[in-house]
């Protein structure tokens, strides 16, 4: 089996006497979509910041492509690349969609710290920029304010930028929120493509995306991980349905 | 867009013809009024690099005009002194020469805005104001206290500083000075708003998250950000005292902080010109209602607050309309 990309080992954080993370072990290999579920509350969004690097675990480390990355900053993170898209919409709201790609690939490219060429003119970036958003499927409104974007575009849009950084591996916190039925048919199918370019750890609440989807799938249950196997294994998991499926979850 | 920039070139027309006008008709003294339009726009250019840009609510910009002054008075009242400026490890002098006046105020505000950026920008909001301002009051009563510099009575100097020999006593001569700065800085931060520091720096305001997930650090850009805002203001500073000739702890006083962020927010915040035709603004209204009434102040703050409430984009956005996405 080939290396995994990510890897979680041994993550606890607790906020006072509440345990959001218990002893996580994960981990995300190439060409596959690892998906993270669980009940409202069970500390997905506390595990994918330590992931991220917004939040620093109490104990175990977070390894990326074999190194350490525990104690580094979102943005190193970043720059290794782990592309991140967030669970509410985080664009820069004022920019063009256009705009907001170009900041990814600037982010990918760096020299940021540059005063004088206009770097909507900057031919390399423009290219790398419209490439992502060809990619969406957002190439059409690519002037157009962020602001006036529909919530399903914008969830496009926030995909196309973690593209323009060209990530070996994406951390997607529910992509497919607020997006409706015919809008998450598309994103499922997209993501489906996306997986061969970089393995995504998917956190997703649309468990029919996430059976057609997942390759694997972690139960998180009260800040433990209580299962993690195939669609079919953690889908017959006594456990699993018991704790979080419930009766209308049941296949 | 087109808008905005047909009322850019309006506003830089106007600045250019109507002191022409006063030179023509003799009224040196518009011209001084002008001139304190022209090096307060310098002043707002400044701020709202870090403020328009970069969202830093800043409070304290006092503190690099004033060091703006003091690097002008300092140097100039040595100079015509004849005293060293330090005699120990180095021989330094002091200097009535523009450039090299310019050239430290630059340096020095700087510096001051890196430092006291450094500290400020961890603290965000409410903080990031009240931090601010504390240093620049530091400053205020740092120079109120300081004896070898005139302490609360301020420093005058006799004769303005020179440049390539010209008669820089000449309003005319000084105004074209400081409208030259003006183009230059104007220049400089429209170029730096378009470059790829502008599009990081302003995304960073609209959203540090996002900055942060495309492997950029918020903190850095923010602060090299301030560094320069502080180092503009700096340059309107001892230009400032250059055109009074005369530096007091009153440069670093709160209230010309608040008078700084005035320009911007009347001028529109955010938009390249704004400060420009905000200070420019409030130097007519200072003139015209300063005739009506001693308490003119009065009348600014309900201008003021008219912007506030009913013109949230200031001048630029009542004539130019909603600021456009550059393309």
């Amino acid at each position: 089996m080939t290396e995994p990309i990510l890897k979680v080992e041994g993550l606890s954080k607790a906020f006072g006497a509440l345990e959001a993370s218990r002893d996580i072990w994960l981990d995300l290999r190439p060409g596959e979509i690892h998906a993270l579920i669980g009940p409202n509350g069970a500390g997905k969004s506390t595990l994918i910041q330590q992931i991220a690097g917004g939040l620093a675990p109490d104990r175990g480390r977070v390894l990326f492509d074999g190194r350490d990355v525990t104690a580094l900053s979102t943005a190193a993170r970043a720059r290794l690349g782990l592309g991140r898209t967030f669970q509410i919409s985080s664009l820069a709201m004022e920019y063009t969609v256009l705009q907001n790609a170009v900041l990814g690939a600037l982010g990918r490219r760096g020299g940021v710290f540059r005063f004088f060429r206009p770097v909507m003119r900057d031919a390399a970036l423009l290219k790398a920029a419209r490439a992502a958003l060809e990619q969406v499927g957002l190439a059409g409104v690519e002037r157009v304010r962020t602001a006036e974007l529909s919530h399903g575009q914008r969830r496009q849009l926030e995909v196309a930028v973690a593209l323009t950084l060209r990530p070996r591996a994406f951390l997607m916190d529910e992509p497919m929120a607020g997006l409706g039925a015919e809008g998450t048919r598309a994103m499922t199918a997209f993501l489906r493509r996306l997986k061969t370019q970089a393995p995504i750890l998917l956190v997703e609440h649309d468990m029919d995306a996430v059976f057609a989807l997942a390759d694997r799938i972690s139960v998180l249950v009260y800040g433990g991980i209580i299962a993690s196997g195939s669609v079919q294994e953690v889908r017959g998991d006594p456990e699993v349905r018991r704790a979080y499926l419930g009766e209308e979850g049941a296949p | 867009m087109r808008r905005e920039r047909s009322l850019n070139m309006a506003l830089m027309a106007v600045l250019l013809v109507f002191p022409l006008w006063a030179w023509s008709a003799d009224e040196p003294f518009l011209i001084t009024l002008s001139t304190r339009a022209v090096i307060f726009a310098i002043a707002g250019v400044g701020l709202n690099f870090a403020l328009g840009l970069g969202g830093l609510v800043s409070l304290g910009h006092a503190a690099f005009f004033g060091i703006g002054g003091y690097a002008m008075g300092i140097l100039a009242y040595h100079a015509q002194t004849y005293t060293p400026l330090m005699e120990w490890p180095l021989l330094i002098e002091g200097s009535k020469a523009m450039p090299v006046i310019w050239a430290v105020a630059i340096m020095a505000s700087g510096l001051a805005a890196l430092g006291i950026g450094a500290l400020s920008l961890r603290t965000t909001g409410v903080y990031f104001i009240m931090i601010t301002l504390a240093f620049a009051q530091m400053f205020y009563f740092f120079t109120i206290s300081w004896p070898s510099y005139g302490g609360e009575d301020g420093l005058s100097i006799y004769v303005r500083n020179g440049l390539f020999g010209l008669n820089t006593m000449d309003p005319i001569t000084f105004y074209a000075i400081s409208y030259g700065w003006l183009v230059v800085v104007l220049f400089v931060v429209s170029r730096a708003a378009r470059a790829p520091f502008g599009l990081a720096l302003s995304a960073a305001r609209q959203n540090a998250a996002r900055v942060q997930a495309v492997g950029q650090v918020p903190y850095r850009l923010y602060l090299v950000a301030f560094t320069i805002s502080g180092a503009i203001t700096g340059l309107a500073g001892a230009l400032f005292a250059d055109l009074n000739r005369f530096v007091s702890p009153t440069m670093f006083s709160w209230q010309t902080s608040g008078e700084i962020m005035v320009f911007v927010i009347l001028g529109g915040v955010g938009r390249v010109f704004g400060p420009v035709a905000g200070a420019a603004l409030f130097i007519l209204l200072e003139h015209l209602l300063g005739g009506v009434s001693e308490f003119w102040l009065v009348y600014l703050g309900a201008i003021l607050l008219g912007v506030v409430l009913f013109a949230r984009g200031g001048l630029y956005g009542l004539i130019a309309g909603r600021e456009v996405a550059h393309d």
